[in-house]
């Protein structure tokens, strides 16, 4: 029986009038890489941020550590050990490279100390004294990611880490995330990039329109690659 | 030197010196308003009956209990940063989903009912608060004379802003103010208690309206409507300052300050109104502010 760290049940969430996410069920166990592959609009951030907290109206079940998430409030949530690297990224203008690695507070042992940060990623060591928002869109990614692992999380949500990057910023953040894996990490990654995810995730949740419709194990990826490209319609 | 710019000298600087005094309180007074908005996204227009509240605090210190100006100075802004955090909790915290409206509605409705409820009591002719008797007299520097206790005003001021300034620029606490402001939702989720910084904030702020408002007794009136007849210029503060910029706001407060002073030597019939033409000025040249950033 595998750990499952993470349980998602019968879960609905609305903005308002739309009603966006229809009964998803998935699990992500300890130490695993899953991803949420869908088309644009699917339901993927909406999906992060509600196990996130970040969002009011929802139905249903998401236990992590066999702790239930969903009426907690979100800083609530990060302090039981979930924690986002936000699609849009989330880089503070006002505050340098440095204090944005430094934002997100120490709040479980465990985490990686800010040195091997800084030796995984040496770029924002040397433009700590920077402005947030003056990194690449590369560099920029990279903070957002590094910032989340001195917090203690166990369980990190990514939402698509490569959207918009150039193919070598690409390759680099792929390298981290396996580095980040190997540490212990679980990661949900949510993902377009299907080349991206099958390079280092273990199982494939497909989102259509709120629904799950369909898991991949990523060692059968091979049989199922049609099948995934007329869901992502690439 | 009999004259200077055209006028004596005595002249000059007394009018120099009375606006960098009023400048000292916009200062005080725009900070903790720019900080407020900042965080609670509220324009508060009770800021002004939040000032009054502070000299009349430190005049019924005085009055009812013979506490003077030292001890009040420390414990009026802590009386009214705890108000304040009642009032955050019990009403503004409400009217954070909602427009910004909601909230200049609400802080002016509260400051009419504060200024009212002190009227009633105190009538408005203005009470009397004495100078604290180590600050009494004066200086003479030969070309004008300078009473210690505006001296003592003006460097209260400068270091209470640069105090702010530190704090929010330096320290981890301004650092999660500052990433507050830019975006509240994130830093809540990476397991901030936000809800708890913004009632600090909003204390912070009120408190430093007090303070200013303990500084204000002895030099002004103690009048309930004494910050009524403030709040106005204060938000074109504000405004030429830079909407949400703490440098911008206590700059721009000794800078009205100093115009409105200079205006009164030159020009008296402008004096009041000054201050708004410059706000024009800049809204036309800067919309967003001396220090803002652009948008
Ligand atoms: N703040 C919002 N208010 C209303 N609808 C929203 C909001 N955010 C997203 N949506 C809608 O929810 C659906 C899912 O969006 P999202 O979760 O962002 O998709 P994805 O991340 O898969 O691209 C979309 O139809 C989108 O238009
Ligand atoms: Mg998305």
């Amino acid at each position: 029986m595998p750990d499952t760290l993470l349980k998602v049940r019968n879960l609905n969430a609305w903005y308002g009038e739309s009603y966006i996410l229809h009964d998803l069920n998935f699990d992500v166990h300890r130490g695993e890489v899953v991803t949420l592959l869908g088309r644009n609009g699917a339901g993927k951030t909406t999906t992060l941020k509600t196990i996130m907290g970040m969002l009011k109206q929802h139905t249903g079940s998401v236990t992590f550590a066999e702790k239930e998430m969903l009426n907690l409030t979100s800083d609530e949530v990060a302090r039981s050990g979930i924690v986002l690297c936000p699609e849009e990224r989330g880089i503070f203008s006002s505050l340098s490279v440095e204090e944005n690695l430094l934002l997100p507070p120490v709040l479980q042992a465990g985490g990686m100390t800010i040195h091997e940060i800084y030796e995984l990623f040496p770029i924002l060591k040397e433009r700590a004294a920077s402005r947030g928002t003056h990194l690449s869109g590369g560099e920029q990614q990279m903070l957002a990611i590094a910032r989340i692992l001195r917090t203690g999380a166990t369980l990190l949500l990514l939402d698509e880490p490569t959207e918009g990057l150039a193919p070598v910023i690409i390759e680099q953040i792929g390298s981290i995330l396996s580095e980040i894996k190997k540490r212990g990490f679980t990661i949900l990654l949510v993902e377009q990039n299907f080349y991206f995810a099958s390079s280092i995730a273990d199982r494939h949740y497909v989102i259509e329109e709120g629904h799950v419709i369909d898991e991949i194990k990523n060692t059968e990826l091979e049989q199922n690659t049609e099948k995934l490209k007329n869901y992502l319609g690439i | 030197m009999a004259e200077l710019l055209g006028m004596p000298p005595q002249l000059f600087f007394g009018q120099l010196l009375l606006g960098l005094i009023n400048g000292a309180f916009y200062a005080m007074l725009s900070l903790g308003l720019a900080i407020i908005f900042g965080m609670l996204q509220i324009v508060n227009f009770a800021h002004g009956a939040t000032y009054m509240v502070g000299a009349f605090g430190a005049w019924m210190l005085m009055n009812y209990l013979g506490i003077g100006f030292w001890p009040a100075l420390i414990l009026t802004p802590l009386i009214v940063a705890l108000l304040g955090v009642i009032l955050e909790r019990l009403v503004l915290k409400h009217l954070y989903d909602l427009d910004h409206l909601y909230g200049m509605l609400a802080t002016f409705g509260l400051a009419l009912i504060i200024e009212g409820l002190f009227r009633q009591a105190y009538g408005i002719s203005g009470l009397p608060y004495e100078i604290p008797t180590q600050l009494q007299g004066g200086t003479n520097l030969g070309f004008m004379f300078l009473p210690n206790y505006r001296a003592f005003v003006v460097l209260m001021s400068i270091i209470l802003c640069f105090g702010t300034w530190y704090l929010i620029e330096r320290t981890k606490m301004g650092m999660y103010l500052r990433a507050t402001t830019e975006n509240r939702e994130l830093v809540r989720a990476f397991g901030i208690k936000v809800p708890r910084l913004i009632t600090a904030t909003f204390a912070l702020g009120v408190g430093l309206a007090a303070f200013a408002g303990v500084m204000a007794a002895p030099i002004y009136q103690v009048n309930p409507l004494m910050g009524n007849n403030l709040i106005i210029v204060i938000f074109a503060v504000v405004v030429i300052g830079g909407m949400g910029s703490i440098l911008g706001a206590t700059l721009a407060g000794y800078l009205v300050g100093l115009v409105e002073g200079l205006t009164k030597a030159y020009y008296p019939e402008a004096s009041s109104t000054v201050v708004f033409i410059l706000m024009i000025i800049v809204l036309i040249v800067r919309p967003s502010g001396l220090f803002g950033k652009e948008q």
